[in-house]
């Protein structure tokens, strides 16, 4: 069933990529996208004791995700520039290395709050160590929306709810 | 009609946002405050120069169009899922190499204090 | 609208300049690195811009594409290097970041 997804999906890409939908194409995609899946499907979906029922409902949560991550990455680009643009000597910044535990279990979970650490106003993610974050952060402020766990819930919700409940 | 406007204001908001990262990375005083002005200036303004490009692009409806559209829709997601994976990898390289951190008051401490 | 690109291509590639200043001036080599990541970000819009000044986009969105893929390849390969580099600064300086937390 995996597999079946798997291979959908990088027909879909080849389709795109090709752009042409005469017989001889479309048999070159059909044996390559299978070859690709006959070797490299392991490395996909590492989790494969949920059912393809519960990975739709992820599919269809994580658009939400995606919109509210659109805005943050807009927030964060006018904070770049209001402090880029900033006349005199750059007021409120005050660098700091901040730590905070997460509870996500799977690897995936962690890229994605990782990820959306490094998108949101004023933090990086320097290092992931077990469930342990190092977080650069510019100002005070920006440091305060990091040690809430408004996002990790986000993330939660959205792919681990069955380890959550 | 529309889809030319669109374009334009989409165009010129994304390469504002350039400019905000070009100067970030001209002006901030350390390697980190430079790498937030790399990692997150780029992303947004991709995002909306190739948006704006794309709906030009589907003014005129037709097959090879839409492929075209998809292709620069790829390269949008590809951005924008690369760029925070390169920025952590190339931030956590330059702190293993013990990087200064900058403070406000002047003098420089090493990051691992 | 031609003109309108030629001119969004000229400010995109007017804005590489200050960064080619930072990969002149950056006092170490991985700010260099950073400096010419951002500048393939940027190429990578350039390009796209470029297919539709010459109307020929389903040809250059290709090559942004493969930009875009050689420039993440690129630093990826960068970062791992200088993790490779410097292997016992690396343990000093994390020993010194557990005494600290």
């Amino acid at each position: 069933m995996y597999r079946l997804c798997i291979f959908l999906l990088l027909f879909g890409i080849w389709i795109i990529f090709s752009g042409q939908f005469d017989g001889f194409h479309l048999t070159l995609g059909i044996l390559s996208t299978a070859f690709i899946t006959a070797i490299s499907s392991n490395f996909f979906f590492e989790n494969r004791s949920q059912g393809v029922g519960n990975r739709l409902q992820q599919i269809i949560r994580i658009p939400w995700y995606l919109v509210w991550m659109l805005y943050q990455i807009w927030l964060s680009n006018i904070h770049i520039l209001r402090l880029a643009l900033s006349p005199n000597e750059l007021p409120e910044v005050e660098p700091k290395l901040v730590r905070i535990k997460t509870n996500l279990k799977t690897d995936f979970g962690k890229w994605m709050l990782a990820n959306s650490i490094t998108l949101t106003p004023g933090t990086i993610t320097i290092d992931i160590k077990d469930d342990e974050l190092l977080i650069h952060s510019i100002s005070s402020l920006t440091t305060e929306g990091v040690e809430g766990d408004d996002m990790e819930r986000k993330i939660a919700a959205i792919f681990e709810r069955e380890t959550t409940n | 009609m529309i889809p030319a406007t669109i374009c334009v204001v989409l165009v010129c908001i994304g390469i504002l946002f350039f400019v905000g990262g070009a100067v970030g990375i001209i002006r901030f005083p350390d390697f980190y405050t430079r790498m937030h002005a790399a990692g997150k200036g780029d992303t947004m303004s991709v995002f909306l120069i190739l948006m704006g490009l794309a709906a030009y692009q589907l003014a005129d409806f037709s097959l090879a169009n839409i492929l075209v559209a998809g292709k620069i829709l790829f390269i949008t997601i590809f951005i924008m899922w690369a760029s925070p994976t390169s920025t952590h990898a190339l931030i956590k390289a330059g702190f293993e190499e013990g990087q200064k951190l900058w403070t406000p008051n002047g003098e420089k401490e090493d990051s691992g204090k | 609208m031609e003109k309108f690109f030629i001119f969004a291509g000229i400010a995109i590639f007017a804005l590489m300049f200050p960064i080619v200043w930072r990969i002149i001036v950056g006092p170490t080599a991985i700010d260099r690195i950073v400096a010419v990541n951002v500048i393939g970000t940027k190429t990578t819009v350039l390009l796209v811009l470029i297919g539709m000044i010459y109307g020929r986009v389903e040809m250059f969105v290709d090559f942004a594409l493969t930009y875009a893929l050689l420039n993440f390849i690129g630093s990826l390969a960068a970062a791992r290097y200088f993790d490779r580099v410097n292997p016992d600064k690396n343990f000093s300086n994390s020993e010194a970041k557990e005494q600290e937390s």
